[in-house]
């Protein structure tokens, strides 16, 4: 079943452009200006039930915008799109039901109360059973371990436990998709992977279609099995990110360890990245694995060797790199 | 209905956590009747006149009492600009995306603040008309009584989406805090909240101002109470102000139809 699924869908935004300085100031009150913004352009995306979608961009490339317009939140200035089954921009109620967005930046949460307050609200706004209500909160404050914070008021909490109340408000209600905008923005490492946790097992046991946007690529790598990679607001990639890692990452690192020092010139004709005692890295083409490997083998001290993909960021700074040139 | 019930019921919890702040200015609100009070006694002392426009020095001063009365049902502080600035930083989001509708729970939240208010009020108030008895030559029957009464729920009514229709404005232009004071000013006067509306006969213009809507959030109840409007006068009073009511509902909701296909969930 499809769950999202959008036609040419673009947003423009008219933005008045003010001059800095105090004369500019003076002159834009006689003669405005305004610039368009192409926030979306021509977006066309499918996602099915059950997915993790990773929504990735740079600053401003059109991610949270698309979001907004997916929720509901904005109107779109070109094109179609339809969630759920529903047209997002005509809000009916059975859709705000079924749905939910979270935003890392904003609360959804009373603020002067605490967020058990908040979840009995929501258990009236959305209609949900008692029982299942109940369940729900049981469920989510365990495995997020926040069953201490449920009545204490928001204000005093800290971002991290606020922001995983935030995440048990979005799915109390059980909702059929799950957009995100930078979900473990502020998050330490432990709270981000309750939150993957929770996350995935949400989207197994539930089939809750989950369209992410991060730019912590541990959100990415954990938990999407596909990536949309939106620049300038066009999409420039949409497939699995072993795809994007094998045509965008063309170079493989290898880390040898010895268990004494690097022997000395072994390595030189590879270029190597950095040699610290026993250590040594390497970025070599693909193709030139086996060779160092060759040469590895001929070396009597080896403790440990791994060979591993660039890093996520860098491959997808490639992408964005390479779709800008292409623009100019 | 439930849910609008708990918005309520919580936004009632919400504004007692800060109570302090609360009761301080329920109570402090009463300072100003005291210069009121000592401004009118001089203007009366100065005049030769016992009457003004048909207001004895005691039937204004029991104006100006009832006009808190009034204002303690139309005022809305803190609706346009909070509405505002939930537009201006994109906090409006939680309301457009939760399945409720946006006036429905600014209505509840800002019954649940009145009943608050009105309750801790009540005291005070009592205690405030019970010294000030004197003033009062007359009291209103029953029937005066619940129109009086009727007279403060539409009060509530049309300062409530008056307010909605000038906070949602902020989804045209940001910043409305100049048009809010504008208007606030104009309303303090218009609205009879400074001097009854009827010492206004010799400009010629007190027929239209008290046909604006601005003379239902404070004139009209205190004139009900002192038996100000004829029998044959308040069924048209009645209909005006409902009908002025319907046109600010009707109109919050075009603001907000048009509103959201302009809104551009900035900060959101």
């Amino acid at each position: 079943m499809i769950v999202i699924k959008t036609n040419n869908l673009s947003k423009l935004f008219r933005v008045y452009e003010k001059p800095a300085g105090l004369i500019g100031s003076l002159k834009s009150l006689f003669n405005n200006k305004f610039k368009d913004i192409h926030a979306v352009e021509n977006i066309n995306l499918e996602v099915h039930e059950g997915e993790i979608v990773g929504f990735l961009g740079p600053n401003g490339a059109g991610k949270t915008t698309t979001l907004k317009m997916l929720s509901g939140l904005l109107f779109p200035t070109n094109g179609s799109a339809t969630v759920l089954g529903y047209v997002p921009w005509e809000r009916p109620i059975e859709f705000r039901k079924a749905f939910s967005l979270v935003m890392g930046q904003k609360s959804q949460l009373w603020w002067d109360l605490p967020a058990s307050d908040s979840f009995e609200l929501h258990k009236e706004i959305y209609a949900i059973e008692p029982s299942r209500f109940k369940k729900n909160v049981g469920e989510l404050t365990e495995i997020f371990q926040v069953a201490n914070l449920l009545n204490k008021p928001v204000r005093e909490l800290s971002l991290g436990e606020r922001m995983k109340l935030e995440l048990i408000a979005s799915l109390l209600h059980d909702p059929k998709l799950l957009l995100l905008d930078e979900p473990t923005i502020g998050l330490d490492v432990v709270a981000q992977s309750a939150m993957h946790r929770c996350l995935y097992e949400f989207n197994k046991t539930r089939k809750i279609t989950i369209l992410l946007t991060s730019h912590y690529m541990r959100d990415v790598e954990t938990l999407c099995s596909r990536i949309l990679v939106i620049s300038g607001g066009s999409m420039v990639y949409d497939g699995q990110l072993q795809g994007l890692k094998d045509e965008f990452g063309k170079e493989k690192l290898i880390k040898v360890q010895f268990n004494n020092l690097v022997p000395d010139q072994v390595f030189d004709k590879f270029q190597p990245l950095e040699i610290t005692g026993n250590i040594v890295r390497l970025r070599v083409a693909k193709n030139d694995v086996p060779n160092v490997l060759a040469v590895v083998s001929q070396c009597e001290d080896v403790l440990d060797i791994s060979i591993e993909d660039p890093p996520v960021e860098e491959v997808i700074e490639k992408l964005f790199v390479s779709h800008r040139l292409k623009k100019m | 209905m439930k849910k609008y019930f708990n918005i309520a019921r919580l936004s009632l919890k919400e504004r007692l956590t800060y109570r302090g702040d609360f009761l301080l200015s329920s109570f402090l609100r009463f300072l100003p009747m005291i210069t009121s009070i000592l401004l009118w006694k001089s203007v009366y002392g100065s005049s030769e006149q016992e009457s003004l426009s048909g207001f004895s020095f005691k039937q204004v001063i029991a104006y100006l009492l009832l006009v808190n009365i009034s204002r303690m049902f139309s005022s809305m502080p803190g609706l346009a600009t909070n509405l505002a600035r939930d537009v201006r930083e994109g906090s409006i989001k939680k309301y457009l995306l939760q399945p409720i509708d946006l006036i429905g729970y600014l209505m509840s939240y800002r019954v649940a603040h009145k009943a608050a208010y009105i309750s801790t009020s009540l005291v005070p108030y009592m205690i405030l008309f019970g010294s000030c008895a004197s003033f009062f030559d007359t009291f209103p029957t029953p029937v005066g009584c619940v129109y009086f009464f009727m007279s403060l729920i539409l009060a509530f009514v049309i300062g409530f989406y008056f307010e909605v229709c000038l906070g949602m404005l902020s989804f045209w232009i940001l910043e409305v805090t100049s048009l809010l004071y504008v208007v606030t000013t104009l309303s303090f006067f218009l609205s009879g909240h400074l001097i009854p509306l009827d010492l206004l006969d010799t400009t010629g213009w007190l027929d239209v101002l008290k046909n604006l809507p601005f003379a239902y959030l404070a004139y009209f109840p205190a004139a009900i109470f002192l038996q100000k409007v004829s029998d044959e006068e308040l069924l048209l009073r009645f209909f005006i102000g409902a009908l002025w009511a319907f046109f600010f509902f009707l109109l919050s909701r075009v603001i907000l139809y048009f509103g959201l296909r302009k809104y551009s969930a900035y900060g959101a």
